[in-house]
């Protein structure tokens, strides 16, 4: 498995370094952001920023076809005392601050959703159980809106599951306040039809540590765009994410962070694991840092492991450098094969073929789940993987 | 008692889009209790024969049977092998990241003796023979063979053996890579699992160095895809003065 460590600045992997003159993150885009689906044209596949998805199988969340259902999905929130928890209009301050939305799909939740959850916990309020959030479908469409604010210095987690078949378009905003600390666990455990498309906007206030652990196991199409940017020096983020593609299933992650402030961290690490025919995972880096963005430390890491034939991985990290005084900035993407030593060097350890593969994509993901750093959520994560491994593996 | 036959095996192997024959009729029995050094010139088809016991994808059986108490091997997937009692500690182990060398292990043990070993009593013996092997408990935390040295490899094979117990162990070149601390480390331990009386032992080798720590009571001379000489220990000391010049010349060499 071929990987590249700690890139000096302006060298290249297998990915592209854009050094200053050709803006490729912000180029990448067809269209600047916006909350009106209208400055979106409808995607015809060949942009950018569309070329991996297959739209024919996004049922019409991006031409305007699809049709809220008013129920069929439907969302619980379920939170410890102190967090408020309310639906406001689209005119509440709060909604599309920490981003607008860039692509159509995101635009169009944005015009058509009816009502945004919000979910608020007060300044200097620590937490000490989760935020549960559950998106269960049955069936339905449903263009939604969420935000969850941290006031200054609050901490808390946040775990949001997506179960069920639904079509569902979707922008979340974190709003963390000075020295907030949140981490967000967001899963993807969709029935196999399930369409799922979603922005999500992270805004950092000064010296606050957003953590966001994304984990896609199911759904027909799975496309999620996680983005960060700050509102203050010293922020910090960890992106973490796992996914398991199976045939058939297309999942897409595409990253955005945006350091558009002095002395903040960025930390970006992807691993995702495929099987069968036509399984197909797209990873998208993109890291930007801004000319003001002196002192920036930020490295990204996108891991594969390819199982079986037939499955196409498409891993494209980014990073966009505006100013040279920097801490630190490197990126690694690699795609390795569970290859046939592999399984007989196992195998000849009595080790029945279908175990030897769980075994190894176990320890894959695991290396990851131990960094996510909060006990709870790591042995739930493992036992998730686990129940995949056994259905699917 | 445990018996290993092979009787007339023939092996063929895929390379630049030809079929080549690399072994070309062995005949061999190794009982439980006993230890057969095989001993041979490099590609003489030594490692072969080791692999497509074990079962390895790579190599096509083209004749000959293979039974292990009478049970067709050849007919068993790689993991039935194992579990049937066969095992081979290989010359090149492969990396398997993310797996830990505990997780491997009792994975292993799980799947050789058909139920997991009870933990307290599991841990100890993993430690102990660790201890034995001079491995550091890190060890077990490492993931499987990776980042690993020449001489931790064949230690953790050789850790293997001592836990697994299998019936009939194949060694392919244990020896080649080892300094002399690290062979007589690992020979003590094939020996303390020879001593048991329990496992009929296959010792690979190119060179007659391991044979002054691990005895064998048998010893056959491999050229050329086949055994073309057997004999007792004596013979080894021929080979060791000799070399193998007398059997790659002329009529047995390939």
């Amino acid at each position: 498995m071929a990987e590249a460590q700690n890139i000096p600045v302006g060298s290249t992997t297998a990915g592209s370094i854009a050094v200053a003159a050709e803006s490729t993150v912000a180029t990448r885009m067809s269209a600047p952001p916006s909350f009106d689906v209208q400055d979106f044209p409808v995607p015809h596949g060949r942009e950018e920023e569309w070329r991996f998805t297959p739209l024919e199988r996004l049922r019409g969340l991006h031409d305007g076809t699809a049709v809220a259902t008013g129920e069929g999905v439907k969302v619980e929130v379920e939170a410890p005392e102190g967090v408020t928890v309310e639906t406001v209009g689209r005119d509440d301050a709060r909604v599309g601050r920490a981003g607008a939305p860039v692509d159509r799909i995101a635009a169009q939740a944005y015009s058509a959703f009816e009502k945004a959850g919000v979910v608020t916990v007060p300044k200097e309020t620590v937490l000490t159980e989760p935020i549960r959030i559950a998106v269960h479908g049955e069936g339905g469409t449903r263009f939604g809106h969420q935000v969850i604010e941290l006031g200054a210095f609050a901490e808390a987690v946040v775990v949001i599951d997506h179960t069920g078949d639904a079509v569902l378009a979707a922008n979340v905003d974190y709003i963390l306040g000075d020295g907030a600390k949140l981490t967000v666990v967001s899963v993807q455990d969709w029935d196999d039809k399930a369409v799922h498309v979603a922005q999500h906007n992270a805004l950092l206030g000064r010296d606050a540590s957003f953590k966001s652990v994304v984990v896609t196991f199911g759904g027909d199409v799975v496309r999620l765009h996680p983005r960060v940017s700050y509102a203050g020096t010293g922020g910090e983020a960890e992106l973490f994410g796992l996914y398991f593609t199976d045939a058939g299933q297309h999942q897409e992650h595409r990253l955005l962070v945006d350091h558009n402030a002095p002395h903040c961290k960025s930390n970006v690490v992807y691993k995702g694991a495929l099987q069968g025919d036509d399984a197909h995972a797209v990873w998208i880096g993109d890291v930007l840092i801004e000319a003001k963005a002196e002192g920036t430390d930020t490295y990204e890491m996108n891991r594969n492991l390819v199982l079986t034939d037939g499955a196409r991985v498409d891993s494209v990290p980014n990073l966009e450098i505006e100013t040279g005084e920097i801490v630190g900035a490197g990126h690694a993407s690699a795609t390795g094969r569970f290859d046939d030593e592999q399984l007989f060097y196992l195998m000849a350890r009595g080790i029945p073929a279908d175990e030897a593969r769980r075994l190894v994509v176990r320890g894959f993901f695991a290396e990851l789940v131990q960094q996510i750093g909060v006990d709870d959520i790591e042995a739930r994560l493992l036992e998730k993987i686990d129940a995949e491994l056994e259905a699917t593996v | 008692m445990a018996t290993l036959e092979i009787r007339d095996l023939h092996v063929t192997v895929e390379a630049d889009n030809a079929t080549k024959e690399i072994l070309k009729g062995v005949d061999l029995t190794v009982k439980q209790g006993e230890t057969h050094a095989i001993m041979g010139p490099n590609g003489s088809g030594k490692s072969t024969l080791a692999y497509s016991l074990a079962g390895h994808p790579k190599y096509t059986i083209t004749g000959g049977t293979v039974t292990l108490d009478g049970e067709d091997v050849l007919e068993m997937e790689v993991d039935e092998r194992a579990r049937a009692g066969l095992f081979l500690a290989m010359q090149y182990p492969v990396e398997v990241p993310g797996v830990s060398v505990s997780n491997f292990l009792r994975t292993s043990a799980t799947a050789i003796r058909g139920e997991a070993p009870k933990l307290r009593t599991w841990v100890k013996e993993v430690k102990e023979a660790m201890e034995r092997l001079n491995m550091d408990p890190s060890f077990a935390e490492r993931n499987v063979n990776e980042g690993f040295s020449g001489g931790e490899k064949k230690r953790h094979e050789i850790l293997q053996l001592e836990l697994l117990k299998p019936k009939i162990a194949i060694l392919d070149e244990t020896d080649s890579g080892l300094d002399v601390d690290a062979l007589r480390i690992v020979s003590e331990g094939v020996n303390r699992v020879r001593e048991t009386g329990e496992v009929g032992t296959l010792l690979i080798t190119h060179y007659t160095r391991i044979l002054r720590y691990i005895k064998p009571d048998h010893v056959h001379v491999f050229a050329g895809g086949r055994i073309v000489e057997s004999g007792g220990p004596e013979l080894a000391d021929k080979l060791e003065n000799e070399g193998y010049e007398a059997y790659t010349k002329g009529g047995a060499s390939e």
